[in-house]
């Protein structure tokens, strides 16, 4: 290796490093934690995490699906989870956002709000988003349709007979169709999309519901590499304002997005860190190479 | 490269004006056409509308308004209901008590009770029809008990997330179950023969022309009214969640809805409406019993909305129309076949008309790309 190209790499580490402190000083919509009277259903950031887990199991049928899980994520942050098939990154979802109960431990959105008390639908009202590992959109409705429903509005069935879309809502929904770069497509019914454009369309929807916390399972696969780069760059622009956590296989996407990477393997975290330490993880290397 | 002003669809109308143009066709057969024609026009003349043809698409119409609400559960919401039959039978029940009072001492035995009941040797009314001489707690009871049941049912199967097949078969052992109770005579319906040999309505005689004629009006105004209903349930907000939760009901969830609210609401919309249907069903046809609430009656009007085609309002009502219709053709000319016709032409619609008749018309090529897909063995 020649001296100038030890010299750009090292560049390159102090441009990452450099990045990453800017990432972690962001507030995430965070408020001072003194002279301030906590509102009902408020999430609680003020001790700089948005989502606790706690000493999280769960089997089926025997299976420890997750075992024993710590996890916390910042306010703000934008949290890699990499982990071999079967690591229990999808059931991990699966809990946090109500869809399956642990058998122990405990989850809390902010400090004060314990997610085991919620149903689906009240923790993504809460604000909590989540995008599927298969992109999930109502095939039978259009593109502006299935952002219309998404949009963050009360969500209970008189309002919804008597719903009308308020101007305010509309630049909502126009900006985020243009986030999504589906503007062209917004009568178009959803099934007859790309499955790319699925995935935008199903990001478009989570934006829509204006989450503080976005859960995103393998957001760019079946992306081509044009739309993955959008993507990172939709990802870092929300880094801060959002939390973000998202679990994905692909690594060179993780490369460009990632400030801390935790690792998976059999239901527990068996690494956390930069993803060159963790790449450098004798551990990790081994779950993903050893076998 | 974007465009400066986006243009976002604006709301739906609730009719198009060539839609409107037709409901408004179909009021004016309904209100003037059809009375003048079967009233006015005299019985020899060829453009006579018979008793036996008012009363056949009274009937019809009927049915239609249950294939409507069907297509509501089944077509919008993708819960198959096999039990419908149920929702129809009882609100004809609650207008046949009606009609049974209605008949005073003009029945067999001069009783104030009802033939059955003296014959069972009761002595006064059951608690159950307590309300039944009262025209307008009738009314309510029409839509009440269906929608009721439809509530209780309902809250349970679906907070118990019980979906798909295992509804459908919990929904037609509901019916069954019902029939059998209704068989009983213990149970103060009349048992297996039902109510029958009605007389009057609000103190009119009811074998009347004109009280048919005025049943058959009600009836298709109340089609019509329904049709509108649903069709503001489809077009609002409120019926993109239900298509939603049809689609990806977990997205529906993780999106803020909670679906048992608005399943349930759907749900009990829908027993209403077979409720009513059943009500105007009782006077023209003049006979209910529980042979109403068999499973075969609940699984015909999930054929109905089938072939006229599920998912889009007027083909559920056509399917009525088009299947009874045949029903009662071939039931007079072959009787013996028409269980076959009914079981051919279900297979035929799924295997080929997988969007029904509506389907068919609105884009003729799809039937002929089916069939070169079934040749070529899919």
């Amino acid at each position: 290796m020649t001296p100038d190209l030890q010299e750009l790499g090292a560049q390159r580490l102090a441009e990452h490093v450099e990045r990453k402190v800017a990432g972690q000083t962001a507030s995430g919509g965070r408020s001072s934690g003194f002279a301030r009277i906590a509102q009902d259903g408020e999430v609680d950031t003020t001790h700089g995490a948005i989502l606790y887990l706690e000493d999280v199991s769960v089997s089926f049928d025997g299976f420890k699906a997750i075992n024993k899980l710590s996890l916390d994520i910042a306010a703000g942050e934008l949290r890699c989870i990499i982990g071999p098939n079967g690591a229990g990154k999808t059931t991990m979802m699966d809990i946090i956002t109500g869809k399956t109960r642990p058998d122990e431990g405990s989850v809390f959105f902010g400090s004060t709000i314990d997610l085991l008390r919620y149903r689906e639908a009240d923790i993504a009202q809460m604000g909590i988003g989540r995008k599927f590992q298969k992109p999930t959109v109502f095939e039978h409705l259009t593109v502006f349709e299935n952002l219309e429903l998404a949009l963050k509005t009360h969500k209970g069935v008189a309002s919804s007979m008597f719903f009308r879309l308020g101007s305010e809502q509309s630049d909502r929904l126009a900006e985020v169709l243009h986030t999504i770069h589906l503007a062209r497509d917004l009568t178009r019914q959803a099934g007859t999309l790309s499955h790319g454009q699925k995935q935008w369309l199903e990001i478009g929807m989570l934006l829509m519901q204006d989450p503080k916390l976005l859960l995103l399972d393998e957001p760019v696969a079946g992306m081509t590499d044009e739309e993955t780069a959008r993507t990172a760059e939709l990802f870092l622009s929300l880094k801060g304002k959002h939390s973000l956590m998202v679990v994905e296989h692909d690594m060179s996407f993780i490369k460009t997005i990632s400030d801390i990477v935790t690792v998976l393997c059999d239901g527990s975290v068996l690494a956390q860190g930069t993803l060159e330490q963790v790449q450098a993880d004798e551990r990790v290397i081994e779950v993903y190479l050893g076998r | 490269m974007q465009d400066p002003v986006l243009q976002l669809p604006k709301p739906q109308a609730l009719l198009t004006r060539s839609g409107w143009a037709v409901f408004l066709l179909a009021l004016v057969v309904v209100c003037a056409i059809a009375p003048f024609l079967n009233l006015m026009v005299p019985a020899g003349s060829f453009f006579h509308l018979s008793d036996y043809m008012v009363a056949l698409l009274g009937k019809i119409m009927c049915y239609a308004i249950c294939a409507l609400a069907m297509d509501l559960i089944w077509g919008y919401t993708g819960i198959l209901s096999l039990g419908h039959g149920l929702f129809f039978a009882l609100g004809g029940y609650m207008m046949g008590m009606y009609l049974m009072r209605q008949i005073g001492r003009d029945g067999n035995y001069k009783s104030d009770l009802p033939d059955f009941m003296v014959f069972l040797d009761w002595k006064e009314l059951p608690w159950h029809w307590a309300l039944s001489d009262s025209f307008v707690a009738t009314l309510a009871l029409v839509v009440l008990v269906p929608g009721l049941l439809a509530f209780v049912f309902g809250y349970f199967a679906f907070r118990s997330r019980i979906k798909g097949v295992y509804f459908s078969i919990i929904t037609q052992a509901m019916t069954f179950a019902a029939m059998l109770l209704f068989f009983r005579n213990e149970t103060g319906f009349g048992g297996n023969n039902g109510f029958t040999d009605f007389k009057r309505i609000l103190g009119m005689p009811l074998a009347t022309p004109s009280m048919r004629m005025v049943l058959f009006i009600l009836t298709g105004l109340t089609l019509l009214g329904f049709f509108l209903l649903a069709r503001y349930l489809v077009s609002s907000k409120f019926g993109r969640v239900l298509q939603a939760i049809r689609d990806a009901e977990g997205r529906v969830m993780f999106s803020g809805y909670n679906p048992i609210g608005y399943k349930l609401s759907i749900w009990v919309i829908s027993a209403m409406m077979c409720g009513v249907a059943g009500a105007l069903y009782v006077p023209q046809v003049g006979i209910i019993n529980p042979s109403e609430m068999s499973p075969a009656q609940s699984i015909e009007m999930a054929i109905w909305a089938a072939v006229g085609g599920r998912g889009t309002l007027i083909g559920p009502i056509i399917g009525a129309f088009v299947v009874n219709g045949a029903k009662s053709w071939l039931t007079v000319s072959a009787p013996e076949f028409w269980l076959y016709f009914l079981g051919a032409l279900f297979i035929a619609v799924t295997l080929f008309l997988p969007a029904g008749i509506v389907g068919v018309l609105r884009d003729p090529g799809s039937l002929l790309r089916t069939l070169r897909d079934f040749r070529k063995g899919r």
